[in-house]
This record gives C-alpha cells, sequence and structure tokens, in this order.
C-alpha cells in the first residue's frame, strides 16, 4: 500500500506531466479533450484517496524535495487538515474534470482549446499544492500558481471588453491578498527565533514564540488576504465579476473549491501556527462572517444573471463557514475543545458541501448556458420541459443550498446552530448576551437563500420559455455533462444522509487542532442518529427523514392510484380574459421585489418608470419603460474613492514627467545632493 | 396498562391526520359564530376533502412533474411532522429523528415545493403568491428560530421531547422570558399558518391572496392532500406552541389513563387556543402586505427581548 503522500505526489505529478503533454495532442481535438480531461479526474481521485486516508488514520507525513533554491528546499507535508482539502479539492476535481469533457467540446471550433487545458491541470495541481506546502516559500509559489491559472481561465473569452476587466480586477485583488499573505509570512518568520533560512518552514512557524501584538498582526495580515481571496465582504467585489464570465467548469472549480483554499489557509494560521489567541480575534472572524452571509444572500436576490447569483451565494457560503470558524476561534479562546471541535466541524463540514452543492448548481448553470447561450434569467423558462436531466439535477442542488432536509446543507447549517445554542456555555456574559443573535442572522441568511433559489429554479425551469430564439431549438446536454452534475448531486444526497459518518472520519482534524472529539457522542446511538453534544440536547437522523419522507409520499401515492381516476390537460386558466402570454408570467426582478422594498435601503436601488403616452389617445399610456439599477454599495464606499485616489496621486505624479532632459538631469543632480548629505 | 411506544407514535399519526380537519371545522365553526354568521357545522371539512378526492384532476397543458409531485411532498412531509412534535406522550421513539430546527426546516420544504409548484404554470398569481410567500417566510424565520431558542436555552436542548419533559416538570411561574417568547410565537405562527393579519384563508381576491394564490391552479386529490396537510399544519402549528410553552398534562410513559387524560389536556388546550386565534382574527383587519415587515419585526423583537430577559433574570 503506497503512503498518502505519494499518492498525492502522484496526483500533482499527473496533473503537471498533462499541461506540458497538453500541446502534444493539439492536431486531435477530441482525443485532445477526453483524454487530458479524463486523465484530469483520475488525478483528482487519487488525491481523494490521499486525502481520505490521512484523515481516517489521522497521520502526518512530510517530505523536503529537492526542488527548490540552493539552501532552500520545498518543503511537504500531509496532516489530516491538509487531507480534508484535498478531499475537497480532488472531488469536485473529479465531478468537474468529467463534466468538462462534454462542456469543453461545446466550445466547438471556436478558439484553442489547448490554453483551457494546460491552465485547467495547472490551476487543478496549484490548489493541490497550496494544502501540500509545507513552508512559506512553497506555499507563495503554489498560491500563484493557482491565481495566475484561474486569471488566464477568467480571461479564456479574451475578446470581451467585460472578462478583461473582470480578469484584472481579480488579478488586482488576489495581488492585494497575496502581499499581505506575504507579510503575514515575514512577520511569522522573524519572530520564530530560528536563523533567517530556517524560519521559512511551517515547522518553525508552528513553534515559534509570538509576543500578543506580533501574533495578531501576523493573524490579521493573512486574514485579510485570505478574505480577499475568500470574497468576504467587504473584498468580494471581484467575485461576481469573475465568475460569470469564466467558462462554467472553471466558475464551478473556482467557487466551490478555490475559495476554499482560504479557508485552510486561516485553520492553519489560527489553529495550526499561532494556538493562542484571545477571543476577540474570533469575534472579529464571527462579525464578517455573519455580514458576509446576510449581505452576500441579499445581493444573491437582487441579481438576474444566473453565474452572478451563484457568484453572490459564494460570498454567502463562504460567510456560514467563517460562521462556524469563529465561533470555534472564540470556544477554543475559552479553552472548550470539544466545542471549539463542534463548531469547526461545522464550518469543514460547510466546506465540503458547499463545494459540492455549488459546484453542481454551477455546472447546471453552464449546461443551461450551454443549451440557450444566455445568462440573464429573464430570457428563460420552463426549460424543465426541455431539459429533463439537468432540471432535477439543479433541484438538488437548489435544495442543498436552501439547507432543507434531507440534503448536505442543512446538517452544516443545523451544526452550526447547535454551536450558536451552546454559547451560553461561555464564561463571558456579553458574548452570551450576542453570540445567540448571530443565530438569528444565520435563520435570516438560510430563509433568504431559500427564496432565493424559489426564485431562480420557478424563473429557469418553471413557467413557460420566455426568450426571444425558438424553444425547441433548446436540447439537454450530453452524457458527460450529465453524469457530473448527477455524480455531485448523489454526494450532496450522501451527504446530507450519512452526517455520522463524515464526522466521525472527520474527527481526527480538531482533534489535532483544538484537542477536542466529536465522536464518542456525535456516533453514541449508531449511524442512524447524529447526536453531537449528548442524546438529550440535540438529535437529528438524516435517514430517517428520506426513508420517512419516501415512505409517506409513496404510500399516498399508491393508495390514490389504486382507484383510477382520470386528469385531464387544458389550457391555463386565464380569467376569462385574452390569452395569457409568457410576458405576464412573473420575472426574477419581480420576485423580489417584495424584498427590494423591504430591504432596500441596503442597496443603491434605482428605479425609474416612464410612460410614453398612446399616439392617437394622448390620455392612454402607449408603452412603459421600467428601468432598475442596483448597485452594489462597497463599490462606491470603498474602491471608487480608492481607485480615484490612485489616479490622483498618479496625475500628481506624472507632473514629474516633464519630457525636458535638462529637467531630469536636474533631479538627478537633487538626488544625488540629498544622498551626500544624509550619508554624511 | 402500557402502550408501547410504537404504539403511542402511530396513535398520534392517527390522531393528528384524523382530527385536524375537526380542528379546522371548529375554528371556522367558532369564526362564524363570533362574526354572526351561520356556521357550516364542525364536519364540513370532512366533506370538503371527501369531495375533492371523488373529483377528477383538471391540469394545465404545461404542469410538469414537479407540480404534479408537491402535493404528495407537501402531504408527506407534514405527516412526518406529526410523528415528531409530542402531542399526548413524550415517550416517542421517531422524535429523535428531528430536533426543533430540524422541524422548521421540514416545513421549509413544504414551503419551497408549494412556492416552485406556484411558478410552474407561469401564470401572474402563482408567482405572486410565491414571492409574498417567501419573503414573508424570511422575515419570519429568524424569528421563529429566536422564539423557539428562548425556550431551548431555557431547557438547555433543542430535542423537543427533552424540551417539553424540562417545561412540563418544572413548577408553574409564569418566566417573562417565556412569556416574551410565547407572545412572539403567537405572531410568527398566524404567519406561518396563514391567518389574519398576515393572509386570509377565505379569500380569493387576486390582489391579497398569498397562499391560496401559489395553490390556485390545483384541482381534485392534488387539491385535496394540499388542503388536508394545511390543516395538519395549522394543528402542528398549535401543538409545537402548546408543547413548547404549557405541555402540563402530558404523559411520560405510555399508561393508558394518562394518556387518556392527555389527550383530553390536548383537546382542551387546542379549543381555548383556537378561541384565542378566531379572537385576533376577528378583531384585526388584513395588513397591506408592505406593513408585514412591522409585524414581524416586532415578532422578532419580543423575541429577543425574550432572550435578553433569560439572560439577565435566570
Amino acid at each position: 500500500m503506497p503512503a498518502a503522500l505519494d499518492i498525492a505526489g502522484f496526483s500533482v505529478l499527473l496533473l503537471l506531466v498533462l499541461a506540458v503533454a497538453a500541446p502534444l495532442f493539439r492536431p486531435v481535438r477530441t482525443l485532445q479533450i477526453t483524454l487530458v480531461f479524463s486523465l484530469a479526474a483520475v488525478a483528482s481521485l487519487a488525491a481523494v484517496v490521499a486525502g481520505v486516508m490521512t484523515v481516517a488514520d489521522g497521520s502526518v507525513a512530510s517530505a523536503a524535495m529537492t526542488l527548490g533554491l540552493p539552501g532552500l528546499p520545498f518543503h511537504l507535508r500531509l496532516d489530516p487538515l491538509a487531507g480534508f482539502f484535498l478531499v475537497v479539492i480532488g472531488l469536485m476535481g473529479f465531478f468537474v474534470s468529467i463534466y468538462s469533457i462534454g462542456y469543453v467540446k461545446g466550445y466547438g471550433g471556436q478558439r484553442s482549446m489547448t490554453q483551457m487545458i494546460c491552465f485547467y491541470t495547472l490551476f487543478l495541481a496549484g490548489m493541490l499544492l497550496v494544502v501540500l506546502a509545507d513552508d512559506a516559500y512553497f506555499f507563495l509559489v503554489a498560491w500563484e500558481l493557482m491565481a495566475a491559472a484561474s486569471y488566464f481561465l477568467v480571461m479564456y473569452e479574451d475578446e470581451k471588453g467585460e472578462n478583461r476587466r473582470a480578469a484584472f480586477l481579480y488579478l488586482l485583488i488576489a495581488h492585494v491578498g497575496a502581499l499581505a499573505i506575504l507579510l503575514a509570512f515575514g512577520v511569522m518568520a522573524g519572530q520564530s527565533g530560528r536563523p533567517v533560512f530556517d524560519g521559512y518552514t511551517f515547522d518553525a512557524m508552528r513553534t515559534a514564540q509570538l509576543t500578543p501584538g506580533w501574533a495578531a498582526a501576523a493573524f490579521f495580515l493573512a486574514f485579510f488576504g485570505f478574505a480577499a481571496k475568500a470574497g468576504v465582504i467587504p473584498l468580494h467585489v471581484w467575485l461576481p465579476e469573475a465568475h460569470p464570465v469564466a467558462p462554467s467548469n472553471i466558475s464551478a472549480l473556482m467557487s466551490g473549491v478555490m475559495l476554499k483554499t482560504s479557508i485552510y489557509g486561516i485553520c492553519r494560521f489560527a489553529f495550526d501556527f499561532i494556538k493562542e489567541f484571545p477571543w476577540w480575534w474570533g469575534g472579529i472572524v464571527l462579525v464578517l462572517g455573519l455580514i458576509s452571509a446576510v449581505m452576500g444572500v441579499l445581493y444573491a436576490l437582487m441579481q438576474h444573471d444566473l453565474k452572478r447569483l451563484l457568484a453572490y451565494h459564494s460570498v454567502e457560503n463562504i460567510g456560514i463557514i467563517l460562521i462556524g470558524l469563529g465561533l470555534s476561534m472564540i470556544f477554543a479562546a475559552f479553552h472548550l475543545p470539544t466545542l471549539a471541535a463542534l463548531a469547526l466541524v461545522a464550518a469543514l463540514y460547510h466546506t465540503l458541501n458547499h463545494a459540492v452543492f455549488k459546484g453542481l448548481l454551477f455546472m447546471g448553470a453552464g449546461a443551461v448556458l450551454h443549451a440557450t447561450h444566455e445568462r440573464n434569467m429573464e430570457e428563460m423558462g420552463g426549460l424543465i420541459h426541455r431539459m429533463p436531466w439537468t432540471a432535477p439535477l439543479f433541484l438538488v442542488g437548489c435544495v442543498s443550498i436552501s439547507a432543507l432536509p434531507p440534503f448536505n446543507g442543512f446538517v452544516s447549517e443545523w451544526l452550526t446552530f447547535q454551536a450558536f445554542l451552546l454559547s451560553p456555555s461561555l464564561p463571558h456574559p456579553l458574548l452570551k448576551l450576542l453570540i445567540p443573535l448571530g443565530a438569528a442572522m444565520l435563520a435570516l441568511t438560510g430563509a433568504l437563500a431559500a427564496a432565493c433559489f424559489v426564485k431562480v429554479f420557478g424563473v429557469v425551469f418553471l413557467g413557460q420559455w420566455r426568450g426571444h430564439q425558438k424553444r425547441e431549438r433548446i436540447h439537454e446536454v450530453g452524457p458527460s455533462m450529465r453524469a457530473g452534475m448527477l455524480l455531485a448531486s448523489i454526494s450532496c444526497l450522501l451527504l446530507g444522509i450519512f452526517p455520522t459518518w463524515v464526522i466521525g472520519w472527520l474527527d481526527t482534524i480538531p482533534e489535532q487542532l483544538c484537542g477536542g472529539r466529536l465522536a464518542e457522542s456525535a456516533g453514541k446511538f449508531g449511524w442512524m442518529w447524529l447526536t453531537p453534544i449528548a442524546h438529550g440536547r440535540a438529535s437529528y437522523s438524516g435517514p430517517m427523514v428520506f426513508i420517512g419522507i419516501l415512505a409517506v409520499v409513496a404510500v399516498t401515492w399508491l393508495l390514490l392510484h389504486a382507484r383510477a381516476t382520470s386528469s385531464r390537460r387544458v389550457p391555463i386558466w386565464d380569467c376569462g380574459f385574452a390569452r395569457l402570454t409568457p410576458r405576464m408570467q412573473y420575472t426574477a426582478s419581480a420576485f423580489s421585489m417584495p424584498i427590494r422594498r423591504v430591504l432596500g435601503f441596503l442597496f443603491a436601488v434605482r428605479e425609474q418608470v416612464e410612460v410614453v403616452p398612446h399616439t392617437n389617445h394622448p390620455s392612454l399610456p402607449g408603452s412603459l419603460q421600467y428601468r432598475l439599477r442596483i448597485r452594489d454599495r462597497f463599490w462606491n464606499w470603498l474602491y471608487v474613492p480608492q481607485g480615484d485616489a490612485a489616479y490622483w496621486i498618479a496625475r500628481q505624479v506624472g507632473k514629474l514627467q516633464q519630457g525636458r532632459i535638462q529637467i531630469y538631469l536636474l533631479y538627478s543632480f537633487v538626488t544625488l545632493i540629498v544622498l551626500l548629505v544624509f550619508l554624511g | 396498562m402500557s402502550l408501547h411506544p410504537f404504539v403511542i407514535e402511530l396513535l398520534q399519526f392517527a390522531l393528528l391526520l384524523g382530527l385536524a380537519p375537526a380542528f379546522a371545522g371548529w375554528v371556522k365553526v367558532l369564526k362564524c359564530r363570533v362574526q354572526g354568521r351561520t356556521a357550516p357545522g364542525i364536519l364540513q371539512p370532512y366533506r370538503d376533502i371527501r369531495r375533492l378526492f371523488g373529483k377528477d384532476i383538471v391540469l394545465a397543458e404545461n404542469a410538469s412533474w414537479l407540480f404534479r409531485f408537491t402535493p404528495y411532498l407537501t402531504f408527506g412531509v407534514t405527516a412526518i411532522a406529526a410523528g415528531i412534535i409530542p402531542l399526548i406522550s413524550v415517550d416517542l421513539p421517531l422524535s429523535a429523528t428531528a430536533d426543533v430546527i430540524a422541524l422548521v426546516m421540514l416545513f421549509g420544504i413544504v414551503r419551497f415545493f408549494t412556492a416552485l409548484a406556484g411558478m410552474d404554470i407561469g401564470t401572474a398569481f402563482g408567482g405572486m403568491g410565491s414571492s409574498r410567500e417567501m419573503t414573508i417566510a424570511s422575515l419570519a424565520e429568524p424569528a421563529m428560530l429566536m422564539a423557539i431558542f428562548t425556550v431551548s436555552l431555557a431547557s438547555n436542548s433543542t430535542s423537543l421531547t427533552q424540551m417539553v419533559s424540562v417545561m412540563a416538570h418544572s413548577e408553574f411561574v409564569i418566566r417573562p422570558s417565556l412569556a416574551f417568547a410565547l407572545a412572539a410565537f403567537i405572531l410568527i405562527a398566524l404567519a406561518e399558518t396563514g391567518r389574519i393579519p398576515v393572509d386570509n384563508p377565505a379569500t380569493h381576491l387576486e390582489l391579497t391572496m398569498i397562499h391560496e394564490a401559489m395553490i390556485l391552479e390545483y384541482s381534485g386529490r392534488h387539491l385535496a392532500l394540499i388542503e388536508w396537510a394545511g390543516m395538519m399544519k395549522l394543528t402542528l402549528f398549535f401543538a409545537l406552541g402548546i408543547a413548547a410553552f404549557c405541555p402540563w398534562g402530558i404523559a411520560t410513559g405510555g399508561d393508558t389513563g394518562l394518556l387518556l387524560l392527555a389527550l383530553v389536556a390536548l383537546a382542551a388546550k387546542l379549543v381555548v387556543g383556537a378561541c384565542i386565534m378566531v379572537l385576533i382574527e376577528t378583531g384585526l383587519a388584513k395588513l397591506r402586505i408592505f406593513r408585514l415587515p412591522e409585524f414581524l419585526g416586532s415578532a422578532f423583537l419580543l423575541a429577543t427581548l425574550g432572550m435578553i430577559a433569560f439572560f439577565i433574570l435566570e
């Protein structure tokens, strides 16, 4: 049996080889796509195997490579935390690679596939290396590999100005974040007390004795950097720009997996490097998580571009994960290891769940885009009749993300609620009082997400077709795309029905990071019953809910169909007026109107109605024009002023540039004098 | 004589399935009496359901499988909830299946699919109903969970049987936290079950209906299942309120005498609860939809006050 680290190494190596070899197959396009994506799926599966093994036995393996700079070798390490993220990346990599075989072929002869294929494999390899890296140098190399590869993937359809702008914004924010992470490593290495060329390893950082001030500096620099990658509000603005314009398989990976590498980073810094921290760190993480969750879902509700809407939901779900992490940090700061373990498991479980259902939803959005060539939901409708596979699979994603039992989103949100309700055991009176309010915000988030996905599924798949092109031209997507979505939806269901197994498997992570375990209580009453703290405290049984619903529905159906009753198909009841047209349906904007009205003060909403009088009868309205513009307030609050300031500074500096050689000589002369004065 | 827990479980299912229409009928009779109208009789809902089951189904041309599946799901999930809330005894084997948070989410499934079914045909009414229902639900859900959390903090559990046992064995004192939570719960229950002042179950007036707008296209046995599930949901919300706030009288084991006593206590509480709801419904007018955030906001505020009162006073 090969060691887990070897399998992970094989996975990365295979992906890198694919990136190099892909151009060789260029002449045979179909072979190139099928071969590379199938092998990428194999590599991803290898990563899953390595991760599952590591987490299951809680082993730690590390290795120093001969690669790297002289005297600064790269280090690899595979511990349960890294193993868990290998599983997240590998699982989605597997589904999306299968899906990509069909999806990428859909681009037809429009453009070169090689670019997409190379960067796709590099992107996967980069993400795997981020979680495997065991020194700051290698980590940043991998981090940049991931960022650069995804930048080129966002840029894939680079003839559109929108795409170039989105990719630039993404690159900019990713690099501001990377800079902060670099500084955080600098602080850690500088304070580690080891010789300069030794302090860059993660081992040195684990043993570093930091003063509270430096520890806070390191953590918050890193948190800022990772938050920029994860899209935590207010650093989220690149997400709704970059995700919609990237090809859908890439959006699925970026949203489902890439954002999770920052969750990995935050866990690594807080629980592995620093370990001892005051509770207010967790408080800040918790508050930012709550803001991201609520604002993310509210912005999502206001969108009518399907992929942009899903991108805002990633902001929301990252918020939910951070809520779990924040609670875990608060509990850990007060030395309550079991409770910290519960909150950490909730966060990690949601990480896995979000990867699966958001990947599924983006793949579904890709299938819709593939079939209709449309991202605007106002131009869709009734696709359930034209896409009999995609519709139910997408519905599984919708139900999962809306946190409804028996699917997976519910389990992790339920665990987060349980963590919230344990806050009375904190010894701090103010926290006892304030933390339950967070539970109310989480409930609000869940309910709004359900509203949003009723809107998405209702407008896209139900009702009547609203688009301009012929409805008959829309066809179901091919087998490989269906297979990718089917596998992801089966995972959604299994992760929802068998949470005890997943938690039992995950248990080595909190054991190593916060010294607490869940398995003794969580699986005490067998695999059917999830009891995170104690049986009397709270319990949930996924299998029972699933079987119960299935059984009662089946019995009711059978009883009612025992006697033959007829059903007639008739035209829609139109109240006796003219026949209904698809334009009379509720649209996406109309659906979210009540919420826009109630919570509109949170957005910059501009609504205009213009009535053009009838030409023959001026007292009657002829045509109506309705304009609605909703802007992200953070854009105006944070980014526009910064952009303006940068522009202003550039203009002022630009005044130095006179274009005359005498002036430049004068500059050199003055500089020389100043330097001499200082040196003297 | 003592009954096996599984027998009690089955008894509960039968009770709820069988008696929910009677309870809905009782509410209707009371309402008619209070408003000076002639009442149709307490058994009218049974007759309605039987009539609907006998009828053929009329489906719109473009109704999808989701539209036809939703009534069964609605009925099934509501029936599952009946096995989870302790009505007459806390000794329920299925009660551990879902705690109170999962229970709220079970009602969430029903709402999610009903709202989707409302959008399936593609009429304006269906979309209107779905949009309004989801808006109200998203404002009501935080308040609902806050009210329930207050009770679960007091009983240190979110498991319903545990909450009921703790509450039933505590001595009767008026706890301010629970009083606030109960007030919030009543407001939320009115919203969740679609009663005045949030929604009017008796109206089919285009501009005011919410829940009825979503199910406007249903007929025959589909409609019968949805109506029946609606009656069960109404009864279950009363049962949830009773279980969380005044469970006194509920049996702890399977003793037949105690079970009978519990049944009588439950019936009495339901009768009184219905009277309170009818008085509220008769005394208030339906609110404009954009006044509802204030209504639900005050429910949230009450629930939060309850929680603060719990931490400060207890």
